[in-house]
């Protein structure tokens, strides 16, 4: 075990040079890691900040204008720089080679340029800050946001740069799934975070270059002129909306499907027991990945849309409901019979099947016709997507930084703490998002600066719940910082995981993953068969 | 023609890789994808295309006649021609006649060029009639709507040419690396990747061409 020779890729080379051009797929994975964790926090500290406001019906602290920057802010940097390079490009670098018993991604130059393609991009972003901020909501609607004063150039350029290394990461992990492979890992003996990668990546480079194209338009407009979306000149901005959600749709799915991947990792290794359903869960990834491409119009039940397009797509929405049911139904099936310890990754697993569930059915809700043209706009659906991409991708991307930590850094954080952090969070993220059905379900419409009077105790109740949720994070970061320098070296297998990645010799991986490629004979979840490594 | 012959180089497989035939594989599904998402990037173009003619018909037809098919023919031709020389620049290399390989590859170059230049006296002689981009636009037409052609024909060839440039950039780093010996029948992925690319900047045209000149 505490072998000496054995030299950790952290040990493997010292100084900044060393990470800054380094081409290892997991200092890259650890390096966007740092960088959208820090993310996370500026877009949550914008939310602590829109929250406060919202605490009373007028004006508390912001002017109608900030609020309007904050929350596009907020949005705008948890969405591009946040949750979509979260799974994929931060932990997925991390763990798609080692999972595949290969020595790297298949280019890991394009892979180290995508990561500063990102960063370049965020810049733009955070440039954007100190030019006026961008007050059109992460949405960017036309005709407004050819005429708003602001900063939009910069944040929608910022947006444009980013796409570019996701397109490239999925370009990459595609090659990579493809012909990286370890001898004997056939296309079901992948793991299911496997499967979902590849999924994910499909959507990245299928839907990725329309917003590409979307946001240079937009950018063009602004400057030159094009008139497409300009219903003075004979354009029209409905076609902005669509462009718009023909990616932003299934980049929901760039959010959640990695986050599933996650799932069916801890749910096996947290219960030691086979995945039930394999090739359910590998298939339905697929599925969801191609319906996504077919449901964006329920995103324009109310801007104009012909009613047949709105029928057609509120049955397609609901489809949606199936591959993620099924997927649900077999984790839960899993865990039937299954041997399991309540560790603190596997507690954001429970937490992501009841937080996901109750952001999936309401997503049914909106997808009903006659309910959404209530509902459109108002708090239930920020409620609800609050639900899928914070308590389905947030929490899940928290259940795999927990489940994988000792492997990238190999040291363990508190076992108290980490509980007492995900408590906080579970239970903040539902003071402050159950209240928001009720607000919204009453009428309470979104991205409002003054409300009436009567939605004050809820509104207050939900502001509330922010600062619980808030000090979860707060903890949160801190333990994990602690543990990098004070932590406790990690065992190679502290999990009892069976998937390759904990086949690594020593607390981390060294250099080129494996001292020998490993050669594979059962599938990622054999319990049975596998010997659990120490 | 050359008189030194050429001394090839050995290909050092990259270190993740076990075989050179896995590195080239990976390459070119890498290289599919990339081509992918480039035909996503130019669809959104069309689509705007559909819908806009959708809206104004008659207005299309006048703006299309506004331009000159005999130069887009011009350029057609010219394009295709440079993707025969694409083609025939991989095939040579993976035979081992560097040096003729490095010809096509030069006369690829020139034909990009020579689009470039019949671009350039074609965009020049729109904005001697006030022809531009919406913002700036200053012609009289028969249609007030005329301007959102223009706008999307300023686009749609304006990011196809940048991607001819681009390509052009990429040509001249082949010829350089083919000079040097790096490229021969066991080695040969840049050159076959940059040809994928090259094709397909082709077919965008081919699609671009008519849409925009002719219907």
């Amino acid at each position: 075990m505490s072998d000496s020779s054995h030299v950790g890729y952290l040990e493997a080379e010292k100084g900044l040079k060393s990470w800054l051009f380094t081409l290892d797929h997991k200092r890259i994975g650890v390096m966007y890691l740092f960088t959208v964790f820090f993310s996370l926090l500026l877009g949550g500290l914008f939310a602590l900040l829109l929250r406060l406001e919202l605490l009373t019906p007028t004006t508390l602290i912001f002017s109608a204008k900030q609020y309007n920057q904050l929350f596009t802010l907020h949005g705008a940097i948890m969405v591009f720089l946040f949750i979509i390079p979260s799974i994929p490009a931060a932990l997925g670098n991390f763990i798609l080679p080692l999972q595949l018993g290969a020595k790297d991604v298949a280019f890991p130059r394009l892979n180290l340029a995508s990561y500063y393609i990102y960063v370049f991009g965020a810049l733009f972003s955070v440039f954007s800050l100190f030019t006026g901020a961008v007050d059109t909501g992460w949405t960017f609607y036309t005709p407004y946001s050819v005429e708003s004063s602001t900063s939009v150039i910069a944040m929608t350029l910022g947006a444009f740069i980013m796409g570019f290394s996701s397109i490239l990461t999925g370009v990459n992990f595609i090659a990579t799934i493809h012909k990286m492979r370890a001898p004997g890992m056939g296309w079901f003996r992948l793991p299911l975070m496997v499967w979902a990668l590849y999924a994910t990546a499909i959507i990245q480079v299928l839907a990725t270059p329309v917003i590409g194209i979307t946001l240079l338009l937009l950018i063009l407009e602004r400057i030159l002129g094009v008139g497409i979306f300009d219903p003075t000149l004979g354009g029209d901005p409905v076609l902005f909306q669509h462009f718009f959600w023909f990616y932003s749709h299934p980049a929901v799915y760039i959010m959640i499907l990695p986050a599933m991947g996650i799932m069916s990792e801890l749910v096996t290794t947290f219960c030691k027991k086979n995945i039930f359903g394999y090739s359910a869960i590998a298939y339905s990834s697929i599925a969801i990945a191609i319906i996504s491409f077919l449901v964006w119009g329920h995103h324009l039940y109310v801007s104009g849309q012909s009613e047949y397009a709105s029928m057609i797509f509120s049955i397609l929405t609901f489809l949606v409901g199936i591959p993620s049911g099924i997927k649900v139904f077999n984790w839960i099936a899993t865990m039937y019979k299954g041997s399991i310890s309540l560790e603190t990754p596997f507690l954001y697993f429970l937490a992501f099947i009841f937080l996901f569930c109750i952001g999936g059915f309401t997503g049914i809700v909106l997808g009903a016709l006659s309910l959404d043209v209530h509902m459109h706009d108002t708090y239930f659906v920020v409620a609800h997507f609050h639900y899928v991409m914070m308590g389905g991708t947030v929490i899940a991307f928290l259940g795999g930084l927990h489940y994988w930590w000792p492997k990238m850094f190999g040291k363990m954080y508190s076992n108290k703490w980490s509980k007492i952090s995900w408590f906080l969070i579970f239970v903040g993220f539902n003071w402050v998002f159950l209240t928001q059905f009720v607000l919204g379900a009453s009428g309470m419409p979104r991205r409002y600066y003054n409300y009436l009077d009567q939605f004050q105790p809820l509104h207050a109740f939900s502001t509330v719940g922010t600062w619980v949720l808030g000090s979860g994070f707060l903890i949160m970061t801190i333990y994990l910082l602690h543990s990098l320098k004070y932590g406790k070296v990690a065992s190679a297998n502290p999990w009892g995981g069976i998937t390759l990645e904990w086949h690594t010799k020593g607390p981390t991986p060294i250099h080129h993953n494996f001292v020998d490629t490993p050669q594979v004979n059962y599938g990622p979840y054999d319990y049975e068969n596998v010997e659990i490594p120490s | 023609m050359n008189a030194q012959p050429i001394e090839l180089k050995k290909h050092e497989v990259a270190h993740h890789f076990e075989t050179a035939e896995q590195e080239f594989d990976a390459a070119k599904i890498g290289m599919w994808a990339f081509i992918a998402q480039e035909v996503l990037f130019f669809s959104a173009l069309f689509v705007a295309y559909a819908v806009m003619r959708f809206l104004h018909p008659d207005m299309f037809i006048n703006a299309s006649s506004m331009l000159s098919w005999k130069m887009g023919l011009f350029n057609t031709t010219v394009l295709i021609t440079s993707s025969f020389t694409m083609v025939m620049a991989v095939q040579r290399v993976q035979v081992n006649k560097i040096a003729q390989s490095i010809n096509y590859l030069i006369a690829t170059l020139g034909l990009a060029g020579v689009f470039m230049v019949v671009k350039y006296f074609e965009y020049t002689s729109k904005f001697s009639h006030g022809i531009f981009t919406t913002k700036f636009f200053v012609a009289e037409g028969a249609f007030e709507t005329l301007p959102i052609f223009f706008g999307l024909y300023f686009v749609a060839t304006g990011l196809h040419g940048l991607h001819i440039v681009i390509g052009m950039g990429l040509i001249i780093w082949l010829i350089l690396r083919a000079r040097k010996g790096e490229f021969h029948s066991e080695y040969f992925t840049p050159v076959e990747m940059v040809g994928l690319y090259w094709h397909l900047v082709d077919i965008v045209w081919i699609f671009l061409f008519p849409l925009l000149y002719l219907l």
